[in-house]
């Protein structure tokens, strides 16, 4: 994975929970540009570990000039955002990933319907200015609880075909009225809690929409938990995992070599095989099916966990 | 340094050749005595100065002649180059990625000035000197895929992923080894690749397909592949076999040396920015088996792959009728001697 080294320009506070940061090249050179839905791996070091969490680029994908992100705080987390919200500051350095996209727009999509749910507006702020640019019919649809906790609504331009259901405010989002009579060839994408993603592709299979036009992403950061061990099957290495650290982040610290992008459950990069497992393994990635989780023999080392005597991975 | 451009042809009287400078920049495929189907893979661009591998696209002394056999075969059948729609900003990607990359790496035949969306471009030795703007298509005589590889060496296919897979969406394909692009456009990987003997059942392809969709930007990728075609034809689609195949039928003890060509496919791998495609370019180098034979190495190598190689890649690779000739021509060059590793000559 190519990294950048940039330096952060801007930080800004958009909500209580959510801050904005700007990164920009310290020479003034051009960044990649990239595609909407894309997002970068942000390092996060602090003492002896590294921390890397993913967020998706909200900024205009073909403008080169810096990268935005949108970070909001989990006081429950291990620490990355919290590490985003009181370390960091202007005028830091900071190492990034070159963007990688798994959330993509099928561009043979007649019509966009992008649902938005809380933080989950981030990868369509970026999305909507291809959108723009691509001249492509589209709606967004963005849920939040309540208008102080809407973040996303400074980072959104105003416009017809933008929608806002604050749910305090009594204006509940409704996925039949929403998806019912969009026209052949519509596509749609959720992204956001769980609880969202599921009713979103209900209702899709109840109108009888083709699985290959409901597309989501269910993007969270790992979750902290007991500390465990695991061994390294061609060392033999015993690795701990700490409470505030993701098994990946702790097998980059032992210098195990593993693939990964988006660091939260969804692309399939670090799927790990696992040789010997006594014990339960806690799945929290949105990759495996159910089969393979009850299984036990592949682990997802962005964001499971492990409880008991003694897991061996095929690493 | 100015580079020559040789003035040659790929078909009919068949004139292309390799001066003695390219046949030892060519890019042997073989890096031992023997060959299994593997996936290969380095990283892209990168390697000795002067070697094919050395920049992202390869300009040599055949460049001005392919684009006018390019040229021909467009002319006889456009359906050559295709594009579905969703794939046109593929399309300027590419056009990006080759333009920049042969302003920054060739200076002196190519330049590039931008100055927001208005570009200029000025392509010395195909004589090009043009303005447009870029991600506006009614700005270029025609759409972006199709100008840019135009003027670049090699097939082309663009790639869209979709569903955990990646589809054969648009491409230019007029110097193919026997694979059609009308006939594979809109396919996913696995549709696409189907012909390989053995390949799909060692597990290749899934580990090439995991491989390619974790391709990201700012890193790419390249593997050698390989086949044998006689006369240095680079029009060998299944459409035109009718033209190309019954030359197989023409080696001779005699001639085998100059007409049997080892035809060498550069591919390399790239994340295209702005669409999330895949770019996907397959240049094809061509030499001799006389000219091989001047680098003693390869001589002797290329003895003892043909000669060990498995029946059916043997018929697969198209060489299968002609084996034993060429083995009979390559056993001169092979003294048994020791070679050493690696694909560069000594
Ligand atoms: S890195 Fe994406 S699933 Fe683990």
């Amino acid at each position: 994975m190519s990294k950048l080294a940039l330096k952060v320009t801007a930080v800004e506070t958009l909500s209580p929970l959510v801050k904005r940061f700007r990164f920009e090249s310290p020479t003034g050179a051009p960044l990649p540009v990239f595609s909407g839905g894309a997002h970068i791996t942000v390092e996060m070091p602090e003492g002896e570990i590294v921390r890397r969490n993913s967020y998706s680029l909200i900024s205009d994908p073909y403008d080169g000039s810096g990268y935005e992100i949108a970070v909001r705080r989990e006081d429950r987390g291990r620490g990355g955002s919290r590490h985003m919200h009181t370390k960091v500051r202007e005028g830091d350095e900071i190492t990034v990933s070159a963007p990688a996209n798994h959330f993509q727009l099928d561009l043979r999509a007649r019509k966009h319907v992008l649902i938005a749910g809380g933080i989950g507006i981030t990868p369509f702020l970026s999305q909507l200015k291809q959108l723009g640019m691509e001249q492509k019919p589209f709606e967004l649809h963005y849920a939040a609880r309540s208008r102080e906790e809407a973040a996303g609504l400074k980072l959104l331009p105003g416009a017809a075909h933008i929608h806002i259901h604050i749910s305090d405010e009594g204006a509940r989002m409704d996925l039949g009225a929403i998806l019912d009579g969009q026209p052949l060839g519509t596509h749609v994408y959720t992204c956001g809690p769980d609880g969202l993603i599921t009713a979103v592709a209900d209702q899709a299979a109840r109108l009888g929409w083709p699985k290959t036009s409901v597309h989501s992403e269910a993007f969270t950061a790992p979750p902290p938990g007991e500390p465990f061990e695991v061994v390294v099957k061609s060392s033999g290495k015993t690795v701990t995992v700490k409470a505030d650290q993701s098994l990946l982040e702790a097998l980059e610290a032992a210098k195990v070599e593993i693939d990964y992008s988006c660091r939260g459950g969804a692309c399939g990069r670090c799927e790990t095989h696992v040789t010997a497992c006594d014990g339960r393994i806690l799945h929290n990635d949105h990759w495996l099916s159910e089969a393979e989780r009850a299984e036990q023999k592949t682990i997802m080392p962005c964001m499971s966990r492990f409880k008991g005597a003694r897991l061996e991975l095929d690493l | 340094m100015t580079m020559q451009f040789n003035e040659e042809s790929f078909r009919g009287d068949y004139t292309f050749r390799n001066s003695p400078a390219a046949i030892r920049r060519f890019p042997f495929p073989f890096d031992r005595d023997e060959y299994m189907y593997s996936v290969n893979i380095e990283q892209h661009p990168g390697g000795p100065e002067g070697s094919p591998f050395e920049f992202a696209f390869d300009v040599d002394e055949h460049y001005v002649a392919e684009m006018k056999d390019r040229e021909i075969t467009l002319a006889e059948d456009p359906m050559r180059c295709q594009s579905l729609p969703h794939m046109e900003l593929a399309g300027w990607d590419l056009l990006e990625l080759i333009m920049v990359s042969k302003a920054r790496d060739y200076p002196e035949l190519f330049k590039l000035s931008r100055d927001g969306n208005a570009w200029h471009w000025i392509n010395k030795p195909l004589g090009i000197d043009k303005k447009f703007t870029f991600l506006d298509p009614t700005t270029l005589p025609c759409g972006p895929l199709e100008y840019i590889t135009r003027q670049a060496q090699g097939d082309f296919a663009l790639l869209h992923e979709r569903e955990g897979n990646l589809w054969l969406d648009a491409g230019m394909v007029t110097s193919q080894a026997d694979w059609s692009l009308d006939f594979d456009v809109g396919m996913n990987f696995f549709e696409w690749h189907a012909p390989v003997p053995k390949a799909r059942k060692m597990g290749v392809f899934d580990k090439a397909l995991k491989f390619l969709l974790a391709v990201t930007q700012e890193k790419s990728y390249r593997r050698l592949n390989w086949t044998m075609t006689v006369n240095p034809r680079l029009d060998t689609s299944p459409e035109n076999y009718h033209k190309w195949g019954p030359e197989k039928r023409t080696i001779t003890p005699e001639n085998v040396g100059a007409k049997q060509f080892l035809r060498v496919e550069l591919q390399t791998f790239w994340r295209l920015p702005r669409s999330n495609a895949l770019a996907f370019p397959i240049r094809c180098y061509l030499c001799n088996l006389e000219d091989i034979a001047t680098q003693p190495k390869w001589g002797r190598r290329l003895h003892r792959v043909l000669r060990d190689i498995d029946p059916d890649l043997a018929e697969y690779k198209g060489f299968a009728v002609n084996q034993k000739v060429i083995l009979d021509y390559l056993s001169q060059f092979d003294d048994g001697a020791e070679t050493s590793p690696g694909i560069f000559p000594d």
